[in-house]
């Protein structure tokens, strides 16, 4: 379990968390989401125990993060950003110093087990040094898995591994997530949706919202819309549908299809097909369009004030 | 205590797998042979004009002087490295208080000195052998009690400098500048007295050794020798708790 109340960060004059509040449970996965610099890994430094927050409070697994950091630090598996590896260690070597510093019993055998778990068993008795990328984020996966922590804060996990890895990690890490609390941060919105069971999304260091995946998609944008596309060039179209009782606004998209919004919870469908019909154009998709993580992500976390040109890059960067 | 043990194997092991310390290790033998050898040239030398029977000391004084040259290069790594690689946040979030990392890396370093300075035995034993009837082993005892001593608060200051800063030739500069202030600095003699002259010649590093050179321990250098490594290592471990925060 986490629980963090109005934890904030200061780096010198800089404010890099700013009165977060959230937690989670044992069971579940929660996303951090957020563009680089919002002040994911700052928080879960502080969590982790490495260093201290500035103001406001976090527990995790029942201890204080301050007070009781060690505690805190027996029972959470962390895995940092940039992945901590000893390049002249063996892999086997590495996990046994850290199996030994967590004072493992029969630290041998947990070792082979963790390398099985992250699929690294064969490449026991091999340097560090000659992995690959991809290779020492598993080998730092299963630094974090080797003593069967309760917490697991995982900064970017899959960042460095090839599509396979990927979808491997991923279904580790929500078998992981079954009984333990895990906590990971992410900018790949699609990986947010795919495991975690809440998302919390903070931008410059300030949550911007909270809720499951579903619901983000579904009540953040509080209109529904639906694409119409007809053969031909479907002049009229837009005025057809505008008549229709109930909808909202209607706009003709580059593409010459007619996006038509109107109140969530009411599907027009029906009625708009049964009229484009009638009218005589041969219709050829109707659907309805549901708002990415990453358009949500991007109208919740865009620097208003900026010029256009400078968003697009930052937009680019997240 | 047991976390104390774990980092310094694994640091005093790491010494064995990296070029750095053979380098070190072997630049150190072989200096310290040549000095031995001139050492016993010149005392065949002298003992054509007069009787002179060459002791442990011709052994012991370039010892000392390659020690506090040795040492910047063997701890610069210590912490600092940890600091680059990363591998310091690692640490700082596994169950290890910082006292027991940096006393862990002082203890690996401190037992790689050790061992070095076991193998050095090989020079008092040949000169045994040379030397009728046989070395002072009184002053082969204290003058290596005196080095042990003297090699635990250097590593220590080293392992300190090294908690400091993310670079290894920034850690080597000012731990090899700290040494030479230790090692040089006397109060000069024109201003014999006063505090500022006392607590200079106390801090003195090699003041300190004369006495175990001599064949004579003196309680008060050992608690010197000893309070400097405290020193150091509780220094060492308010640099790392300060990292923290930072």
């Amino acid at each position: 379990m986490i629980e963090v109340e109005g934890l904030t960060k200061d780096y010198g004059p800089r404010r890099a968390i700013n009165n977060l509040t959230f937690r989670a449970n044992p069971g579940e996965i929660l996303g951090f989401l957020g563009p680089n610099g919002a002040g994911k890994t700052t928080t879960m430094r502080i969590l982790s125990g490495f260093m201290p927050p500035t103001m406001g409070e976090a527990r995790v697994a029942g201890f204080d993060v301050v007070d009781e950091s060690l505690e805190v630090r027996k029972r959470v598996g962390y895995l940092p950003e940039t992945v901590p590896l000893y390049p002249d260690m063996t892999v086997f070597d590495y996990l046994k110093y850290m199996a030994d510093l967590r004072h493992i019993k029969n630290a041998d055998e947990r070792v082979d087990d963790v390398l099985e778990i992250v699929h690294m068993d064969e490449r026991a008795n091999g340097y560090i040094s000659n992995l690959s990328k991809g290779m020492r984020q598993r080998i730092g996966l299963a630094q974090a898995l080797l003593h069967e922590p309760e917490v697991l804060i995982l900064d970017e996990p899959t960042i460095g591994l090839d599509p396979a890895q990927i979808r491997e990690v991923r279904t580790l890490i929500r078998e992981i997530g079954k009984q333990r609390t895990v906590l990971l941060s992410t900018h790949i919105l699609s990986e947010a949706q795919q495991i975690c069971d809440r998302v919390l999304i903070i931008n410059k260091g300030e949550i911007v919202v909270e809720d499951t995946p579903e619901r983000l998609q579904a009540g953040l944008t509080g209109v529904q819309r639906v694409s119409v596309r007809v053969q031909g060039d479907g002049d009229g179209l837009e005025k057809l549908i505008n008549e229709i009782s109930g909808v909202g606004k209607v706009s003709t998209t580059h593409e010459g299809a007619v996006e038509v919004e109107s109140s969530p919870g009411k599907d027009l469908r029906p009625l708009i097909a049964r009229n484009v019909v009638k009218a005589g154009f041969e219709l050829l998709e109707l659907k309805s369009i549901d708002l990415s993580l990453e358009d949500i992500f991007i109208q919740l976390t865009r620097e208003e004030p900026e010029p256009p040109s400078t968003d697009d890059t930052s937009e680019d960067g997240s | 205590m047991r976390n104390v043990w774990i980092i310094a194997r694994r640091e005093y092991k790491l010494f064995f797998s990296s070029p750095v310390a053979y380098v070190v290790a072997f630049f150190f033998m072989i200096l310290l042979g040549w000095f031995f050898y001139s050492a016993l040239r010149d005392a065949i030398i002298q003992s054509t004009y007069q009787a002179y029977v060459p002791t442990v000391q011709i052994i012991i004084s370039p010892l000392v002087t390659l020690l506090l040259f040795v040492m910047p290069a063997i701890t610069m790594r210590s912490i600092a490295e940890e600091m680059r690689m990363g591998t310091m946040e690692l640490l700082l979030t596994a169950p290890v208080k910082d006292w027991e990392l940096v006393v862990g890396k002082w203890l690996g370093a401190f037992l790689f000195m050790l061992s070095l300075l076991a193998v050095t035995w090989i020079f008092p034993i040949v000169l045994n052998f040379l030397v009728k009837p046989g070395i002072d082993q009184g002053i082969l005892l204290s003058g290596y009690l005196g080095l042990v001593l003297m090699v635990a608060s250097l590593v220590g200051i080293g392992v300190f400098i090294s908690s400091l800063f993310n670079n290894q030739l920034v850690v080597f500069m000012v731990s090899l500048a700290l040494v030479l202030v230790f090692w040089l600095v006397r109060p000069s003699s024109s201003t014999t007295g006063g505090l500022g002259n006392q607590i200079l010649t106390y801090l003195n590093f090699i003041d300190h050794y004369l006495n175990f050179y001599k064949g004579t321990i003196d309680l008060s250098d050992i608690v010197y020798y000893l309070s400097l490594t405290s020193l150091a290592l509780f220094l060492g471990t308010v640099s790392v708790e300060i990292r923290r925060w930072r």
